[in-house]
């Protein structure tokens, strides 16, 4: 028993490292001074702030709209990809595009933002959105081929063949056997795509050039210069944001697990 | 049927062209010339021949060995707990979730917490001990590192020993083993696979994280990843910024060996 309780009180200890800075930063986002230390009482004035600050929702929208379009179209391309791997005829055949897909999941963030810089400048693209949408897409496209690859293998292959022995082309069965098969496989990937995207610093930091930044970019150069409390009003808000994608996240792959059982009731 | 498979491998292909195959290819070409354009070793032979940047790669290996370290000795316990709790998969939610915070502002919070006037020092402070020097110092920089990471160490680990049988425990007990051994000899060797992944995905992001050495450690600690960044964006010399990222891909190819999982002697372990 005496062995349980030092176990739990290190369990707990851990859990209050993890998460002590988060809620450090996002309390002092209430507090009515100017820096990150000294409680000087309740206040909203910080997010008031970010609120008036036009450059910060500028940026904040334009983060979102990189994190959206490029999850949506890594998911596209993603899916494709898997559904074409799973077609592979031989083992090696897929282990070996496996490795390739898996290539920029292990690379360190330095590595893909100094090649990606110099593809783009070799190409002659100018940095700005386009580069860093297409790096986004990029870099979340094996995260995706990752999530939807297990679905697609653990499909029966009698389905498909029983979609098309009734007479079903390719397209059909792509729609209405395979698709809704794999669907949660997908929406999975989409949502780690997402995060990818919202997270990532490093990548954008190369390829963004002057006019154009993201999120973590800008709080980034800002937290260069110092404490900035909106900087927490921020913070706080992006934790509440995280906490509701955690929660759809986990729903879609708890539905996923649960369709898994039944077989063949997904393919209704 | 044909013209189909077609259509999906046309994107993904061009993507695993264009984004995968060139952009590294660019890098080691760019690695192998000069200014002018000429092919030539020269850049690797300055890189070994200067004890600054051999100097700085072995203290990065030491930093990122260090990190991997701390992780390690911190996640394993952790990681052994809660695989023992009831409600495993939701206190494992609670460990995923600080790693969809932004790492910027994970960061950022330290700024805060460890700066002269700032939490840290107030809290030494009550016991007496004067305001330390905290931030831009080597350890806030092995410090934050090591948090940010712990969580990516945790879940592999806890894998591992999730998917360990728990019958083969019980075989252990009955026949004899303490708890002691049965974890020496049979839950450690069963989740190794779990602490190589678990090391794979810490130590090799440890060797470039260029944001946290510039906002904690404040440019004392100088990182592969640092280098790299300093070289293409700030001296503009690209050839030598890909040389020390050719190095940086050889370290990651290296520790990608070295903590390769091999099936086989897991599958005879594992006696499944």
């Amino acid at each position: 028993m005496k062995k349980n309780k030092i176990g739990n009180l290190y369990l707990w200890l851990v859990f209050i490292v993890l998460y002590v800075p988060i809620f450090y930063l996002i309390t002092y986002s209430f507090n009515s001074g100017k820096y990150m230390h000294g409680w000087k009482g309740f206040s909203l004035i910080h997010y008031c702030q970010l609120w008036a600050d036009t450059r910060m929702i500028e940026i904040v929208v334009d983060t979102l709209i990189i994190a959206f379009l490029s999850s949506v179209l890594a998911t596209i391309i993603g899916t494709f990809g898997a559904l074409w791997i799973n077609f592979a005829k031989s083992q090696l055949t897929k282990n070996i595009l496996l490795n390739f897909n898996s290539i920029l999941l292990v690379s360190p963030d330095v590595i893909i933002g100094a090649s990606f810089l110099i593809f783009f400048t070799a190409i002659g693209l100018s940095l700005g959105f386009l580069s860093v949408l297409l790096s986004h897409i990029a870099f979340s496209i094996p995260i995706v081929v990752l999530m939807v690859l297990p679905r697609l293998q653990e499909m029966p292959v009698t389905l498909t063949e029983a979609a098309e022995d009734l007479g079903a082309n390719f397209w059909q069965v792509l729609n209405k056997v395979t698709l809704p098969y794999i669907s949660s496989g997908i929406m999975a990937g989409f949502f780690m795509a997402l995060t990818y995207s919202l997270d990532d610093f490093a990548v954008t930091f190369f390829v963004t050039g002057n006019g154009f930044s993201t999120l973590s970019v800008e709080i980034y150069s800002r937290a260069r210069q110092g404490i900035s409390l909106e900087i927490n009003a921020l913070s706080a808000i992006m934790f509440i944001v995280s906490l509701i994608l955690v929660f759809i996240y986990y729903f879609i792959s708890r539905n996923g697990n649960r369709k898994r059982t039944p077989g063949l009731e997904a393919t209704k | 049927m044909k013209k189909g498979k077609l259509f999906f491998a046309v994107l993904y292909v061009l993507w695993l062209a264009l984004f995968v195959v060139v952009p590294i290819a660019l890098l080691l070409f760019q690695s192998l010339t000069s200014e002018s354009g000429q092919l030539t070793l020269n850049n690797f032979v300055s890189y070994f021949s200067s004890g600054t940047y051999l100097r700085m790669t072995f203290n990065s290996i030491f930093y990122a060995f260090l990190i991997t370290l701390i992780t390690l000795v911190i996640s394993y316990p952790t990681a052994y707990l809660l695989s023992q709790l009831k409600n495993r998969q939701f206190w494992l939610l609670l460990v995923i979730l600080p790693t969809w915070i932004n790492l910027l502002l994970k960061t950022y919070a330290f700024i805060g917490l460890l700066s002269r006037d700032g939490t840290a020092n107030s809290f030494i402070g009550l016991f007496g001990i004067s305001p330390q020097q905290l931030l831009f110092t080597d350890s806030s920089f092995v410090l934050v590192s090591s948090y940010i990471e712990i969580p990516f160490m945790i879940l592999p680990i806890f894998n591992a020993l999730n998917e360990i049988d728990r019958d083969l425990v019980q075989a252990s007990r009955d026949l004899g083993a303490n708890s002691w051994q049965t974890l020496w000899r049979l839950i450690i060797p069963l989740s190794m696979p779990g602490v190589k992944s678990g090391v794979q995905s810490v130590f090799i992001p440890s060797l470039s994280l260029f944001m946290i050495t510039r906002l904690i450690g404040g440019n004392r600690v100088i990182t592969l990843g640092t280098a790299i960044e300093e070289l293409f964006l700030t001296t503009q010399n690209w050839h030598m910024g890909s040389t020390i990222g050719v190095i940086l891909i050889i370290a990651m190819v290296a520790t990608m060996v070295i903590t390769r999982e091999r099936k086989k002697s897991v599958l005879r372990r594992g006696g499944k």
